[in-house]
């Protein structure tokens, strides 16, 4: 399975590869890790392959882990594998160290970088969840070094589709910091276990009060939708009342009703709702009790 | 489209090749290096038989850009005994404990084992075939390939 034919760049500042994306059009992509883009173009036809690939590994100061202000910023080109064992990611967002730790295999994890895994936008990708119920935000640069950040709720279009503009690139993706007494989890159920995409997965985050009762609640869908999806009724169901287990059943039921998933080769849609439920449920009793409620 | 001319550094050893922007790591070694240990197999990322080690991490070498590999630190099968007459301390676990049947997946099999020893020399038994999920061996061997990396942790221990 050769690739077919392209022509290759590599600019050394990411203003430049946006001029380039911008003069080139859909004619370019942008390859971070490449584990996404250099398989579609294996499988697609050769019409339907990019004439130029943008690689944006010699533009420096991508590849970083960074705390600022409390909050975390991952670089383009950080690898999945750098994420899953930093122990900034594991102590400020414990279900993103995880959701990176069970993207597909060791290699994969590194080559492939976790803002690829969002760029690449599959409904199922494992990072999105996490990032979504921790509020993140991504950081876009366009030609002529123009920023603007967009909230990663607003980033999915559909699969495959971004908000990302012509000559748009993500520089960065941006967690803002923690509150207090959070727990955070993520949840996947694929047919392996490992290795494979996921079939449902599931991320939430509970804040807890003074007095216990649930001051935050994010409850993200992954695999269920065109998008990665917050459960928005669903967390309305909790907010600013204790996460008891009958609250957070209700939760759980409450984000099933929310997804709107398809029947595919990972999994039957009826399946998929199902195993909605079950794994809000797991996820926000684990949530809770890391935030030192009940449930 | 023309070639372009890379400095590949495989084993400890320099290379220039010209390569064209689209041939894969995988095609450039075995190819034009005759690097022929590396194997090709599902030519999608998934069966690990072309794993190869780039700055000590451990990728699939048949998603990887000749191009982007130019000036890294390359590491093949053909670079894991430390002579021409000795295997180092895996390869002769998989020997000796028979974890090599029909070989086409054990190259990528040593290279996955020798990062996971890397960053994890003692690993229990879980994490040997965790560390293997992106490894296929089609022969089904896999208990006797963890028993070698087990073996091989031991010995290096």
């Amino acid at each position: 399975m050769p690739l077919p034919r392209f022509r290759y760049v590599a600019p050394e500042s990411l203003e430049a590869a946006c001029e380039l994306l911008a003069e080139h059009g859909d004619r370019a992509r942008v390859m971070a890790g490449g584990t996404d883009l250099l398989l579609r173009m294996k499988r697609l036809p050769r019409a339907g392959a990019p004439e130029v690939v943008i690689g944006l590994r010699g533009v420096p100061g991508l590849d970083t882990i960074r705390i600022d202000d409390g909050g975390l910023s991952i670089g383009a080109l950080t690898l999945l594998a750098s994420v899953a064992g930093s122990t900034d990611v594991n102590r400020l967002c414990p279900a993103l160290a995880s959701a990176a730790r069970s993207t597909a295999t060791v290699q994969i994890r590194n080559m492939g970088t976790v803002v690829g895994n969002l760029c690449n936008a599959s409904p199922a990708a494992d990072t999105a969840t996490p990032l979504l119920v921790y509020g993140a935000s991504v950081l876009l640069v366009r030609p002529g070094g123009e920023r603007r950040t967009v909230p990663l709720e607003d980033f999915f279009l559909g699969p495959g589709r971004t908000a990302l503009g012509p000559g748009e690139i993500v520089a960065e993706v941006r967690v803002p910091p923690p509150c207090g007494r959070a727990g955070s989890d993520y949840q996947r159920l694929s047919q392996r276990s490992r290795v494979d995409i996921a079939a449902v997965c599931v991320s939430t985050l509970v804040c807890l009060d003074r007095d216990g009762s649930a001051a935050r609640v994010r409850i993200a869908l992954g695999a269920v939708a065109p998008v990665p999806l917050r459960a928005k009724s669903a967390e309305r169901v909790l907010e600013g009342r204790p996460p008891t287990a009958e609250l957070v059943a209700q939760a759980a039921a409450a984000a099933a009703r929310e997804a709107r998933p398809i029947s595919d080769v990972r999994s039957s849609g009826e399946y998929r709702r199902r195993m909605v439920e079950v794994l809000a449920r797991r996820s926000l009793v684990r949530s809770a009790s890391l935030a030192g409620g009940a449930a | 489209m023309a070639k372009v001319t890379i400095d590949l550094r495989v084993n400890g050893e320099p290379h220039e090749v010209a390569v064209h922007p689209w041939r894969t790591l995988a095609q450039a070694l075995r190819e034009d290096l005759g690097l022929t240990g590396t194997k090709i197999g599902c030519e999608t990322g998934d069966c690990g038989a072309c794993t190869v080690l780039i700055d000590g991490r451990s990728v699939t070498s048949c998603l990887t850009l000749a191009v982007e590999a130019a000036g890294r630190e390359i590491t093949t099968i053909e670079g894991v005994a430390p002579s021409g007459t000795d295997l180092d301390a895996l390869q002769e676990a998989f020997v000796r404990l028979g974890a090599v049947q029909c070989g086409y997946c054990t190259s990528g099999m040593i290279l996955s084992a020798r990062y996971l020893l890397s960053h994890n020399p003692a690993p229990t038994e879980l994490e040997i075939r965790q560390a293997l999920s992106g490894n296929l061996c089609r022969c089904t061997g896999y208990q006797k390939i963890v028993e070698a990396i087990a073996e091989a942790a031991k010995a290096n221990g």
